[in-house]
């Protein structure tokens, strides 16, 4: 074991990350209600219980819906935590995702023949199609070096307009008469893997299982393998990690491939589902992108923490959907999880104060030793 | 020739915005601080100042309604931003995390707050638009020049070029303005001769949210006659825009003439007779910004002259 590995678990790096998130969370949870107290006094504690019970109202169903809510805002999450280890801010997911799902889409509809894999297929091309995607800010700013954030966001608005024409200009699969695309073959939804049988009503399906099992795979990938070692020294010091010898150009393209990749598994997923989503021609860019920069954050950019941020994300969203009942507009699940990033980042600064308190003390106790002998 | 006066007018209405809001960014930026949170700053500028619009219809003259309008959304813009700047300078917070916390929660706010203030509760927010100046006197008969910029005009042009002249002057030929510059460069230099570095960047970040709910403003009201909780992504282009021109104010102000011109093909090719008759899918001309923008930023990075201590928390004790 090394000594910053010693030095980790003294300082207990990890725990103090949680300790910092519930308290962004808490913050969050207690601006949202204020928000609630003063828009409508009367309603406010019964929307705020709805808000944080509602999903748990419904039996299993309420939580197999958090399930399958949480599914894409995971793999979106990971995607942009993915990026962060890596030293870049991948903005860009919303364009991914929505190229990955009219990959997906496509193949879904025009692929009939591939019977049992074919959701499969289509999956991975939604995968495909985002890595080539998010190509595009990697090498710029790989060879160009170009801000990531500022071409990611272009990516979006590009990637936004270019799947609205394509799927408009493709008849076989656009809809004229609902302005979206046609639904996709009955053998490329993703199948229920018996999860309808544990939630019933919900929907559900294999997406979450094969969401966990990528957010593992992330996980082994930065914290095992020389190669995840490699794209965290260049998000850390690209001088250093060349000067070392590694590829930095290489790393840097090659992770937002990845976190591309993530975010057009989470448009497949999206759309896949069969839950009655199709692609809509409009102008507007889509939400799951932005939501995974929220789970990133919340969960630290850990691999396990973008897990449970997402259920929790997922978990209150769902318990938005029940707010209808009061005169409360669904935004306020989106105010609740700004102003929980907006604490988060506050929480880099605690995390600071309580590793330096906690040094403070270590070196105390160890000039007391000292002093003893 | 009218063809030419309609493609300036229109580029005006895109143009001013992003300098507006560019060059308050640029503000932000060369004290020290990043501020990507443009976009959401201007969304709050423009619902409160489309708010002020609606509810105030009818009872003053068109063009003291819109000044006291603008003035709103940049007291607006100020209180906003202040979160970014406690964030990122007193609690030394990552400032794009922070950023994004504002971009994410002024959208949902305005909606939010839309809804219960309006009798309507509706989350667009309607407005008449009475500002139109169809020809301003003796400026407008002006040959050419006239035609362009002093026929149907908005007194927000000319305010955005005021905004320029006043933020070019201060940046370079004042002492705030110097040692606002020298935060962004060196911020422990500056302290060492005295400089309140802390207070500098406090001041960068208040003109940007100034600038930026001016500017959120000024790009709602004349494209459109309600306010639908979006800016369409005129913050982020913005912060293209101070990149590309280099975080110097002449600069960003060509730059944003060139996103103006993009812009303006996107959204009235239609009314440009050479482009319609190319017969290119109107996607293309939607695309054609973000494109552009990528092309010139490719160009423009390599030798980036960016604030060099910009996204870097300023911390005292560090020498």
């Amino acid at each position: 074991m090394s000594a910053e590995k010693v030095k980790d678990k003294k300082s207990g790096n990890g725990s103090v990350g949680v300790i910092s998130s519930i308290f962004a969370i808490i913050v969050g949870l207690i601006v949202g209600f204020i928000i609630l107290l003063i828009s409508c006094p009367n309603e406010a504690v019964g929307g705020f219980v709805t808000i944080l019970t509602g999903a748990l109202t419904h039996g299993t169903k309420g939580l197999g819906d958090v399930l399958y809510q949480a599914t894409p805002i995971i793999l979106t999450g990971l995607s942009v935590a993915f990026a962060f280890k890596t030293g870049l801010f991948n903005i860009g997911a919303s364009g991914q995702v929505i190229v990955g799902a009219f990959a997906s889409v496509t193949v879904g509809i025009m692929c009939k023949s591939l019977g049992g894999v074919h959701w499969l297929v289509a999956l991975l091309a939604s995968a495909v199609a985002g890595a080539l995607w998010a190509i595009i800010p990697g090498l710029f700013k790989a060879v160009f070096n170009v801000s990531e954030v500022i071409s990611c966001i272009m990516m979006n608005y590009i990637g936004m307009y270019f799947v609205n024409y394509m799927v408009k200009k493709t008849p076989a699969i656009f809809d004229n008469m609902r302005n979206q695309s046609k639904p996709v073959a009955s053998t490329a939804n993703l199948p229920k893997a018996g999860l309808d049988k544990i939630f019933a009503g919900s929907s559900a399906n294999v997406g979450i299982i094969i969401a966990i099992i990528v957010v593992i795979i992330i996980y082994i990938i930065l914290t095992k393998t020389t190669f995840g070692f490699e794209l965290k020294a260049v998000g850390l010091n690209r001088d250093a990690s060349r000067y070392a010898g590694i590829n930095e150009k290489k790393s840097i393209i090659l992770s937002m491939m990845i976190a591309g990749a993530l975010s057009g598994l989470a448009g497949g997923m999206i759309y896949l589902s069969g839950t009655g989503k199709y692609i809509e021609v409009v102008d507007v860019l889509c939400d799951e992108g932005f939501t995974g920069i929220s789970v990133a954050l919340l969960g630290l950019s850990n691999p396990i923490g973008v897990l449970f941020a997402g259920l929790f994300i997922a978990y209150i969203t769902t318990g938005g959907f029940y707010l209808q009942l009061y005169s409360f507009s669904t935004e306020i699940i989106d105010i609740i999880i700004a102003v929980i990033i907006y604490f988060s980042a506050f929480s880099l600064f605690v995390k600071n104060v309580i590793a330096k308190i906690k040094v403070k003390k270590e070196l105390k106790a160890e000039s007391k030793e000292g002093g003893n002998k | 020739m009218s063809v030419v006066y309609f493609v300036v007018q229109q580029m005006m209405l895109f143009s001013i915005p992003l300098l507006i809001v560019a060059l308050g960014a640029m503000y932000s930026e060369r004290s020290g601080i990043i501020n990507i949170a443009m976009e959401g700053i201007m969304l709050m500028g423009a619902f409160a100042g489309t708010l002020f619009l609606k509810f105030t219809d009818g009872t003053m003259s068109g063009q003291l309604q819109l000044i006291l309008a603008i003035l709103i959304s940049a007291v607006v813009g100020i209180v906003f931003s202040l979160l970014h700047a406690y964030a990122s300078i007193n609690m030394k917070a990552d400032q794009t995390i922070s950023g994004t916390a504002l971009n994410m929660f002024a959208p949902a706010f305005a909606i939010f707050t839309a809804r219960i203030v309006q009798p309507e509760h509706v989350q667009q927010v309607q407005f008449t638009n009475t500002f139109r100046i169809a020809r301003v006197p003796i400026l407008g008969d002006i040959p050419v020049i006239g035609d362009m910029l002093f026929k149907n005009a908005y007194i927000t042009t000319y305010i955005g070029f005021v905004i320029l002249a006043v933020a070019t002057y201060a940046l370079y030929k004042t002492r705030f303005g110097l040692r606002l510059r020298a935060c962004g460069e060196h911020p422990q230099a500056a302290d060492s001769v005295g400089v309140n570095v802390y207070r500098m960047q406090y001041a960068g970040v208040i003109i940007s949210g100034a600038l930026g709910g001016i500017g959120g403003l000024v790009f709602v009201v004349p494209t459109s006659t309600n306010f639908n909780a979006t800016v369409a992504g005129y913050g982020f282009l913005a912060i293209a825009v101070l990149i590309f021109g280099q975080w110097k104010p002449i600069r960003i102000l060509f730059a944003s003439f060139f996103f103006g011109l993009m812009k303006t093909i996107a959204a009235s090719y239609s009314g440009i007779p050479i482009l319609v008759d190319l017969g290119i899918p109107s996607y293309f001309y939607k695309m054609t910004p973000y494109i552009a923008t990528l092309i010139v930023l490719v160009f423009t990075s390599k030798n980036s002259q960016a604030p060099k201590a910009e996204g870097i928390p300023y911390d005292k004790g560090a020498r």
